[in-house]
């Protein structure tokens, strides 16, 4: 009698076990972004309208950037992530490295007027064989209008401690700092990593940031500048645009954002190797990646999109009719003045002395 | 002959009813009971061995052994390890790098990034250079020393060549090398690292006196409440140890947050100061984000390590000694100094080192509130664990840690001697 039951039990389990699995298997993919207002920009443009179309499911997780996890996973056998958003420099250095699938670019589906993908994303952003770029992003500096007087022009301003004091938000690491710091120093844009791959160009970069760095409060999480600035910590702090543009717009905060000087760069997704929902991960990134998505996503959070057919359809921010994205996109005319691109070739030479410098000189 | 000595056997050696030798009887008694306990004890054992002891020391060796290169780069690894790092480069090297570079290439896994990515850190710049150069590699024709040097010119230069000898090296000291601020050369010398890349050592040295300060710390704030626990009625007592323990059963996380909160520019402490007229609205304390910030917050979380002991000790002691010691015409403070703190040593000896070596490896709180002058060498472990990527110098320090914690264990038990530690 107690057998019987028993068997009965274990069946059933196994059973509701094998059914959960099967369903997981098929329809259940993992995305990992990085988390906050860019995450929900992305759930609200991708995720939502992806579930409704194929009834699939998606886990969203949420992480700092960065491979090691990615790498774990793929050393390990043990792959969990489907598809991750990364920035380029890690998109070349997973595909260089064996972490990512190769991603066959026919499979993206072309511009609503017949422009196929490979010319409608714009200009050398689908060389990465592995990625396939979603939004265009920036770095720049933001202050409290409230709490600034005299407002703030030039990156130079973000430097100069005498005519704006107070303290500063920078990102804990040398990337973007560096180059910000040089053109605060009157290096023109096009010449930074000219100036950057010296020696000479590295210790002016480092002796520019020394000028504030009593001053520095470091950040790490891209949520944490525009808290600082909310909470008074700092009179100005660097930022990624979008963060800055939903604490204005969500939360009515008074920050200004400061074009002059941006360092933009790219996020794409990659697909880790050996990823259990391949099939499922790849589909969601057709997906994600047409022209319609782009253009949502655009009107949840102010990062460009990475197709030129999606920049018309750019409508205004979600909840308010009235604010119009456009104009709040790094990529617009009058914000894309002195802006440099982030170097992911640079970085991928130079990071790690970079960084050991740069830890160094931090802990000093 | 052979019948007197068993005879003499025989009386030396008590016998079992069953004839064989009660000593073995014994043995075999005690074996099975052992077994039983072995048994009893083998699902930690093997939990330790399988989870603990072999991840560890799997992880341990990538500190003295990175075979990235010599894996994929098998043409040219014999051939760098015989090159003396100073005579000039022969054509059948290069030869063999363009050669292994076709092969990375057309393998399936991709390495060429990996190979790139071990010897870039020996020189920069070498990245770019590897990827650029592999992409061309089929194409090229002998002699490849033109070849290759026309592709890049950077093959020309010898510390290119020497950044390659030592990535071919799979069993290298670099690594620990590189842990204590020197670095390992291609003719196999150490060298102090260049002047503005030295951390490490520093690291240590403020992780030793972040970890010093804490227990101290703890310990003279913990002392006098332990003691207040241990001479109050049981039931207050009780009352009084819950609220040490409260804390202690909140998440660190949580602890560590509510700092932040207690001690930022904007917080409740400098708020209060602004108030009374302490400090004007410009010139608020930095409590936070620097070294004072980690030192206060790990204080905090310390104490009960340091309390707890120090109450199990404390209990046992009998009030009537120090009793003794006054009806004897002890002064107070007397009595203190050679009756009840000499007593309260095996407490403040565990709680001192329980302190002490969690303190060396903290991590989450210098990792929240040590902003940059308040960040300790675990900080550092974890920077190339997750973003550097340079697993081998992670398990160098950590190696360098281990070592200098097995150390102080060993002055500990030379000074005070582990026996004498009690921990409850």
């Amino acid at each position: 009698m107690n057998t019987i039951k028993l068997r009965a039990i274990l069946t059933g389990a196994v059973g509701a076990m094998a059914g959960a699995g099967v369903a997981h298997a098929a329809d259940t993919i993992t995305v990992v972004s990085w988390g906050g207002a860019y995450a929900k920009s992305q759930i609200e443009a991708y995720h939502k309208p992806w579930i409704a179309k194929t009834g699939n499911q998606i886990v969203s997780e949420d992480y700092n950037g960065g491979l090691s996890e990615i790498r774990a996973q793929v050393e390990a056998g043990n792959v969990t992530w489907d598809i991750v958003d990364v920035e380029l420099s890690d998109a070349v250095r997973a595909c260089d490295e064996g972490l990512a699938e190769i991603i066959d670019k026919s499979g993206l589906p072309s511009a609503p007027d017949g422009t196929p993908a490979a010319d409608d994303f714009i200009e050398g952003t689908l060389d990465v064989d592995c990625a396939v770029p979603t939004i265009v992003w920036s770095t720049i500096f933001a202050y409290d209008t409230t709490k600034i007087s005299k407002s703030p022009k030039t990156i130079a301003d973000f430097f100069d401690l005498e005519k704006f004091p107070g303290k500063r938000g920078l990102r804990k690491s040398p990337k973007t700092n560096l180059e910000m710091a040089l053109m605060a120093d009157g290096v023109a844009a096009e010449d930074v990593y000219e100036v950057l791959s010296t020696p000479e160009g590295i210790d002016r970069a480092f002796a520019k940031l020394d000028s504030i760095k009593p001053e520095v409060v470091w950040w790490e999480a891209g949520a944490q500048p525009p808290q600082l600035l909310a909470d008074g910590e700092v009179a100005m702090t660097t930022a990624y645009n979008g963060r800055i543009f939903n604490a204005v717009a969500a939360e009515d905060k008074p920050f200004q954002i400061v074009w002059d000087g941006q360092v933009w760069d790219l996020d794409l997704w990659i697909i880790p190797k050996g990823a259990r929902n391949r099939t499922a991960a790849l589909d969601f990134l057709a997906f994600s990646t047409d022209t319609q998505r782009l253009a949502d996503q655009a009107s949840w959070i102010s990062y460009g999109p990475a197709r030129k057919s999606s920049a018309p359809l750019v409508a205004a921010y979600n909840s308010k009719p009235d604010l119009q994205m456009a104009p709040h996109m790094p990529t617009a005319p009058g914000n894309f003045k002195n802006a440099l691109q982030n170097d992911f070739e640079f970085w991928a030479d130079n990071q790690d002395e970079l960084n050991e410098r740069f830890n160094a000189w931090l802990a000093n | 002959m052979a019948e007197t000595s068993e005879a003499v056997d025989n009386q030396r050696t008590l016998i079992a009813a069953d004839g064989t030798p009660l000593k073995q009887k014994l043995a075999q008694a005690l074996f099975v009971s052992r077994l039983r306990a072995f048994g009893l004890v083998t699902p930690l054992l093997l939990f330790i061995i399988c989870l603990f002891v072999v991840p560890i020391l799997s992880f341990m060796t990538r500190g003295v052994h990175n075979d990235t290169y010599a894996r994929y780069m098998p043409n040219s690894t014999p051939l760098l390890q015989e090159w003396d790092g100073t005579s000039p480069v022969t054509e059948a090297m290069y030869a063999a790098m363009a050669s292994d570079f076709i092969t990375t290439r057309e393998h399936p896994e991709r390495p060429i990034g990996k190979v790139a990515t071990r010897v870039n850190r020996e020189l920069s710049g070498t990245r770019s250079l590897i990827t650029s150069t592999a992409r061309k590699a089929a194409r090229m024709e002998a002699p490849f020393k033109d070849a290759m040097i026309k592709a890049k010119e950077d093959w020309a230069r010898i510390e290119v060549w020497r950044a390659f000898k030592v990535a071919a090296k799979s069993l290298t000291p670099a690594y620990y090398a590189a842990a204590l601020d020197w670095r390992y050369t291609a003719t196999g010398e150490f060298k102090l690292q260049d002047k503005l890349r030295r951390i490490y050592i520093r690291l240590f040295l403020r992780t030793l006196e972040i970890s010093a300060v804490v227990t101290l710390a703890s310990l003279i704030l913990g002392y006098p409440v332990a003691y207040l626990l241990s001479t109050l009625p049981n039931r207050t007592a009780n009352l009084l140890l819950i609220l040490v323990l409260l804390p202690f059963w909140t998440s660190i996380l949580v602890r560590t947050t509510a700092w932040i909160a207690m001690l930022q520019g904007q917080g409740v402490l400098n708020d209060l100061a602004v108030f009374s007229g302490l400090v004007n609205d410009g010139n608020r304390f930095s409590l936070i984000y620097n070294k004072i910030g980690t030192l206060i917050a790990m204080t905090h979380i310390m104490l009960p390590f340091m309390i707890l002991p120090l109450y199990s000790v404390m209990k046992t002691i009998p009030p009537s000694y120090v009793r003794a010691a006054k009806s004897l015409g002890a002064t107070n403070s007397t009595a203190f100094r050679r009756i009840y703190f000499p007593q309260t040593i095996p407490g403040i000896g565990a709680g001192g080192l329980l302190v002490f070596i969690l303190a060396i490896g903290y991590y989450i709180t210098p990792a929240l509130v040590g902003g940059q002058d308040g960040v300790m060498i675990s900080n550092f472990i974890d920077t190339h664990m997750r973003s550097t990527l340079n697993w081998s110098l992670a398990a160098a320090l950590g190696g360098v840690l281990l070592i200098f914690v097995l150390f102080l264990y060993w002055v500990y038990d030379r000074i005070i001697g582990i026996d004498n530690m009690k921990l409850g």
